[in-house]
């Protein structure tokens, strides 16, 4: 097959692939938007329960960090994919039997579990963050009279954000990439799983999984080009 | 409770099994793959935009695409192109069958990417007085990289490495998509055959952390010994 009828698998039409893979392009970023936003919450209470005087919510947040860390990305997945949808099913029969056929969304469950994966990474990097505002600062808000709450919000969140970023954008490009994981789960209409798709149907393995990569590798490019925009609007203060 | 602790011992030979497959995945793909990055760094600093733009593009490409598609493009690809050519007649051709060696060969250039990058740092962060000490010496070009530039650039990154090779380790389990029976793959063919979720991935998981705590432990002992110059005398 020559390339040109190569290329017109991928057209627009109803016969071509063009119109599946923009459908997957945009599923893969709903997936990794949503478990970024997922990880940014769980990676600030992380990081809060690592730097409070608690003991155990030091120990929870330590417990997490090293337990995702240490787990592989697929196998993490489907362990939160199988047992969040037992969690959910089970307490919703308990509430009433009309539930018996319920079916967990499985949008909802990759989002949790990859969410929860990147929350450890994250928790880490926001920790780093926090930690190098200079004391004086905070020391220097507290003799302002500030809450707690107000130096949160007015000192520590905008200054550590400066910090964070380059971690923050490093694990936005891994959310993209790790986003791809859920096509294992099944039916789940993002891009890699439309790569397997188009080639399983078309026996053009080499060619489709070509076009789910340079897509991929096109979200990585766009990602980049944004994250340097932010660094350099950040540090607008600092040249 | 008595039951699911009879269950895993009953699984637990099975999956044992594959720790030496993951352990082999691993090695072989840091081996190749931290071997490839040498001279994928050295390209990347080379003033010659024909080494240098090249390096960098696979940089890119290998670190902007995610490690499973690329595995996917390796297995099936290579297995689409290779049939009918004279690999199939070949003496190679029984191992090429096998998704072992195209896991091996994605992690190997996936891994050469990443090091790469982390390489090109180390060696730009080699301080330069030691490079000029060795070329006072009279060593040759080939000798100052051997001797100096390498060997100190390793040292620097490290520790970068040890959390690289742990995160190889991780990804090993991806061979389990492309019909390779390690840790992964074994503990996902219990849970068809014995209809249990959760036990065979929990006792993967709990192989996955005795490997990585025992990987960590071992990049700690080289660290160690390479830095061991820098110890106090005891």
């Amino acid at each position: 097959m020559d390339l040109a009828s190569l290329f017109s698998l991928l057209s627009f039409g109803p016969d071509g692939w063009g119109m599946r893979f923009v459908e997957g392009l945009v599923v893969t970023v709903e997936v990794s938007v949503s478990a970024y936003l997922v990880s940014l919450i769980l990676g600030l209470i992380g990081a809060s329960a690592k730097l409070s005087s608690s003991k155990i919510a030091r120990g929870i947040a330590d417990i997490y960090t090293t337990l995702v860390r240490a787990l592989p990305e697929l196998l993490l997945l489907l362990l939160i994919y199988f047992s969040g949808a037992d969690a959910i099913k089970f307490v919703l029969s308990l509430i009433s039997e009309d539930f018996e056929d319920f079916e967990v969304d499985p949008f909802a469950a990759a989002v949790a579990a990859l969410g929860f994966i990147g929350g450890a990474y994250m928790t880490e990097v926001m920790r780093g963050a926090i930690l190098s505002i200079p004391n004086g600062q905070i020391e220097a808000a507290k003799a302002s009279g500030m809450s707690r709450f107000l130096t949160l919000r007015r000192v520590i969140l905008p200054q550590m954000l400066r910090y964070a970023l380059p971690g923050m954008g490093n694990l936005w490009l891994s959310a993209t990439k790790d986003s791809s994981l859920i096509s294992v789960l099944g039916n789940t209409q993002d891009l890699l799983f439309m790569g397997y798709r188009a080639s399983a149907v078309t026996k053009h393995y080499g060619f489709f999984y070509s076009v789910a990569a340079i897509l991929f590798l096109a979200i990585t490019v766009i990602s980049m080009i944004v994250i340097r925009l932010l660094e350099a609007r950040l540090n607008r203060g600092y040249k | 409770m008595d039951e699911s602790l009879s269950f895993f011992l009953s699984i637990a030979p099975t999956l044992l099994a594959a720790v030496p497959v993951t352990l082999t995945l691993t090695f072989f793909s840091a081996l190749i793959g931290n071997s490839l990055a040498v001279p994928v760094a050295v390209a990347s600093l080379s003033p010659n935009p024909l080494l240098r733009y090249p390096s960098a593009f696979y940089i890119f490409v290998m670190r902007g695409t995610p490690l499973l598609a690329q595995t996917y493009l390796i297995y099936y690809g290579l297995g689409e192109l290779l049939p009918g050519t004279w690999v199939q007649k070949s003496f190679l051709w029984p191992y090429l069958r096998d998704g072992f060696w195209y896991a091996i060969f994605a992690f190997s250039l996936n891994t050469a990417g990443y090091t790469g990058e982390i390489l090109r740092g180390a060696i730009m962060a080699v301080p330069k007085g030691e490079i000029e000490a060795a070329r006072a010496y009279g060593f040759s070009k080939s000798l100052i990289f051997w001797r100096v530039t390498l060997p100190r650039a390793i040292q620097i990154c490290l520790p970068t490495m040890t959390g690289e090779t742990i995160l190889l380790l991780k990804a090993t389990s991806l061979a389990s998509l492309i019909t390779v029976w390690e840790v992964m793959g074994t503990a996902r063919q219990i849970q068809k055959v014995t209809f249990r979720v959760y036990e065979p991935l929990i006792a993967a998981g709990l192989l996955y952390i005795i490997m990585v705590f025992i990987l960590t432990r071992l990049m700690m002992i080289v660290e160690r010994r390479i830095n061991r110059h820098r110890l106090a005398p005891v």
